[in-house]
């Protein structure tokens, strides 16, 4: 038995060591594999002779086009393919793969299909959400590759469910450590225990910058020095401080996520504003053919 | 009188425990202090929070004592007064009390906790807090928002206004210039909010008709069926995008869009590419066995002998195309020897002198002071006896006083009028000058003697060959009375093609025109081929001086106008000029 448990702990050390990011995957072979289409694509536009200059509405245009919007399709198409998780050659890690790296040549094949002619239209405005789609990505990748190691360093190994544990432990304590206090004191010790760590707007989650109830409470027992000689105040302060240490780790913790998440709040709906955009693209240019 | 006061708490597992006690007393505290009579462990509360009183009728008088109140059935008072016989429920923070008259008479008050005390353990969802659910709308939300919008303000509207448009073309439709890929040329400017103009039917491609509507005189290249012969069939990359086209319900090849992009903005069209030209027009005779026009591929390596359209008749004044390779002859039924005229040590270059600079002459005759280009400069005016040839070649026949008079040139009824009606016919043969002995005006031996038969002979000796009109005129009568061949000159030898000479004017006109040598008015000076390819090669040639594409002298809808090259190139100097000014 304990023979067969080590032997699985080595396959276990074997996978983990063998284990290949999406960026890195088979020797990076979606990115030489856009690097390949990116390169095609400029030897085309240089060799594609268009007259008066190069546009959307030449062959070549039209080529680009469609290879742009069946990109565009197939990337989207992600948001399926993400949930259903297979291995092997199509695994959703490839895909994954395949997605970034594509995604990232759709900023030349599009930005050529566009023939450098931009306007206010509904055809730049097509490109400009692509651009945008393709920018948070890039910036999802970024923080996909970097935060990580930043959010297990700053957890210490608990879960959420710990840290919110911990800060009702102090919680509870500092409610009935207060139960004495004066109504002065006893109102900014309820502010704080009312505060609701989660209620706070998107810019306080991203900068991780607060000064919430807690804070002020810590701020008023300090300047108020005279009262750190009854030892029930002394208590709630060192109570005080105490959850405001968790709520910071908690807070880092939170900014951390939210790096980790919020560019998917702009991926997602632009990558749906874009496909709309793109089918008005397509069908306002037949319409008016 | 007595107040009951019932403690109602669960355990863990569920279980009810309920305490009771009695307070004989006419007055209670209630507050978070634990001197209180009931006591609220809750941090909403004051420490002393309300006093309940039983008033003398049985009534329960409640009032706040601090600045915080309670509930009283659900409604915040910070004083009330209550039957208990009716009963009330009462409502501390987290606390609920019931008010109600037990039987012996007792106010019982039945204290429960209804959920946690306020800030204490505040109820985290874990899963939905830490995630960016709870602060932003949700991503779905956020995607058919913009999606809706988007497809509503540049599809549904524009649609809309397309369907519902008005069917006066200047009225534009409402917003569908978002679809607008780029402005419009200049000459199309105007129609720039009337996309309707040329879009004229939903999902159809911009038809030649569209184009015709306003482009009436525009000429087709060639009648179209010899058209469609003479197209070469194109590589297989271009018919399979011929055939992607068609699929898609473009016109073409040939329709006006193929060659006239829009929405490319307020640029003139680029010159066509010699390729264009050279797709059909390089192996033309293969697909077109009799056509008379040769291949042309390559200015400099592929391009028919110039065919010049020359007097071949001078009196029916016939114009024939003729190659310059057949060296032809021209009959434009004037003498005129160019050579002698040029001639640096002759006769005329003295007559030059003469005549001096006031004149307009220098050392010799040059070519300016009979041909005059046109205001344009692109080609010369014929040249005019009264204006180029008189102040040598001078029709005066006669003298009264210090006055002479002069036939007038190209009224041949008049010449022989005003010839026939001089008395005195030319001048008298006796002049001024004094002979030696009396010979002399009053002298013994003087008569003064006309020229003998004045009339109809002056006018023959007028016509014959060296004389006033004979000179560069051939005499031919006609119907009995006297006349000349007509004289027939060509502004314009080659109408296919465009020759500019103002772009020419450095050089000299002898580099093209061999006028120098040239005995008689017959020889065709024109340059041949040969001649303009010392300067002139194909578009893609390295070696020319001036690489020249087919636009550069052509233009693929027929018009006696200049290519549009020429036509650019002119628009620019005339930009540039205005500049300088």
């Amino acid at each position: 038995m304990a023979g067969n448990s080590r032997k699985a702990a080595q396959i276990e050390r074997r996978v983990s060591i063998d284990h290949e990011g999406f960026l890195r995957l088979a020797g990076f072979r979606w990115l030489k594999i856009s690097l390949v289409t990116c390169l095609v694509a400029i030897i085309g536009y240089i060799a594609a002779d268009i007259r008066p200059r190069p546009n959307g509405g030449s062959w070549y245009g039209y080529a680009l086009g469609t290879i742009g919007a069946g990109l565009i399709v197939w990337l989207a198409l992600l948001g399926v393919r993400k949930r259903a998780m297979t291995p092997g050659g199509w695994s959703l890690k490839a895909w994954t793969s395949a997605h970034v790296y594509l995604g990232l040549a759709l900023i030349v094949i599009g930005t050529l299909h566009t023939g450098f002619q931009l306007g206010w239209n509904v055809h730049t405005l097509a490109y400009v959400l692509m651009l945008l789609v393709i920018a948070s990505g890039v910036f999802g990748i970024v923080v996909y590759s970097t935060l990580p190691t930043a959010l297990s360093a700053n957890r210490e190994e608990m879960t959420q469910a710990q840290m919110t544990d911990g800060i009702a432990a102090v919680d509870r304590q500092l409610h009935d450590a207060a139960q004495p206090l004066a109504q002065a004191w006893s109102d900014l010790v309820l502010a704080a225990l009312t505060e609701d760590p989660f209620r706070q707007g998107l810019w306080r989650r991203l900068s991780g910058r607060y000064h919430g109830a807690t804070e002020q409470a810590i701020a008023a027992f300090d300047t108020a020095g005279p009262a750190h000689s009854d030892p029930a105040i002394a208590r709630v302060e060192a109570l005080l401080r105490r959850r405001k240490a968790q709520l910071d780790r908690m807070r880092r913790h939170l900014r951390l996520k939210a790096l980790l998440e919020v560019w998917l709040f702009v991926h997602v709906p632009a990558t749906i504003a874009l496909l709309a955009a793109l089918t008005a693209h397509i069908i306002s240019v037949f319409y008016y053919w | 009188m007595a107040f009951r006061i019932r403690q109602i708490e669960f355990t863990a597992d569920g279980r009810q425990i309920t305490r009771d006690r009695d307070i004989a007393t006419a007055e209670l505290t209630l507050g978070r202090a634990a001197e209180n009579d009931i006591h609220i462990a809750d941090l909403a509360l004051d420490a002393r929070h309300a006093r309940l009183t039983l008033e003398p009728g049985g009534r329960l008088a409640v009032q706040a004592v601090g600045t915080l109140g309670f509930t009283l059935d659900g409604s915040s008072t910070s004083s009330a007064s209550i039957d208990p016989a009716s009963g009330a429920e009462l409502g501390f923070g987290s606390y609920r009390l019931g008010v109600s008259r037990e039987a012996d008479g007792a106010v019982l008050l039945t204290q429960q906790r209804i959920e946690a005390a306020t800030g204490e353990g505040a109820g985290f969802d874990p899963k939905r807090s830490f995630t960016l659910a709870g602060v932003m709308p949700s991503k779905r939300t956020l995607s058919w928002l913009l999606a809706a919008l988007i497809l509503g303000l540049f599809l549904a509207i524009p649609i809309t206004g397309n369907l519902n448009r008005s069917s006066d073309p200047r009225i534009r439709t409402i917003s569908d210039s978002s679809w607008s890929p780029g402005p419009l040329s200049a000459s199309h400017h105007g129609l720039e909010d009337s996309c309707q103009s040329c879009h004229v039917k939903p999902f159809e491609s911009v038809r030649d008709s569209s184009c015709l509507t306003c482009h009436k005189s525009t000429h087709d290249h060639a009648v179209p069926n010899r058209l469609a012969g003479a197209r070469a069939t194109p590589p297989l990359g271009e018919r399979l995008l011929q055939t992607v086209a068609h699929g898609f319900g473009k016109p073409g090849p040939g329709a006006c869009t193929d060659c006239h992009t829009e929405h490319e903005g307020p640029a003139q069209m680029e010159p066509t590419r010699q390729k264009f030209c050279a797709d059909c027009h390089g192996t033309l005779n293969e697909r077109l066995v009799d056509t008379k026009l040769g291949n042309a591929g390559d200015f400099g390596t592929l391009h028919p002998q110039f065919t010049p359209r020359i007097v071949t008749d001078a009196q029916t004044r016939k114009l024939t195309a003729v190659s310059l390779d057949t060296r032809p002859r021209e009959d434009n039924g004037l003498i005129f020897p160019h050579k002698l005229h040029l001639d640096p040590r002759g006769g005329t270059a003295k007559m030059a002198m003469n005549l001096g600079k006031q004149a307009g002459y220098g050392k010799s005759l040059t070519c300016s002071n009979c041909h005059r280009p046109t205001e344009d400069g692109v080609r010369f005016q014929p040249v005019n006896m009264d204006r180029d040839c008189e102040s040598c070649h001078s029709l005066a026949f006669d003298k009264v006083g210090t006055t002479f008079r002069t036939l007038r040139h190209g009224d041949i009824d008049q010449m022989v009028a005003d010839l026939s009606a001089s008395d005195h016919g030319a001048e008298p043969i006796v002049s001024s000058r004094r002979r030696p002995g009396n010979f002399a005006s009053g002298g013994t031996y003087y008569a003064n003697f006309a020229v003998p038969g004045v009339g109809l002979s002056s006018v023959q000796r007028a016509l014959s060959r060296g004389g006033v009109c004979g000179e560069c005129h051939t005499a031919k009568p006609e119907g009995g009375k006297p006349g000349v061949v007509p004289v027939t000159q060509v502004s314009r030898f080659m109408e296919g093609g465009w020759f500019d000479h103002k772009p020419h004017a450095q050089e000299k006109c002898s580099t093209c025109h061999a006028a120098e040598g040239s005995a008689s008015s017959a020889d065709l000076l024109l340059p041949d081929i040969k001649q303009c390819r010392t300067c002139h090669l194909g578009e893609e040639s390295r070696k020319a001086d001036v690489p020249s594409g087919c636009a550069m002298c052509h233009a693929y809808h027929p018009s006696p106008l200049a290519p549009r090259q020429d036509r650019d190139e002119r628009k620019l100097l005339a930009g540039a000029r205005k500049q300088e000014d």
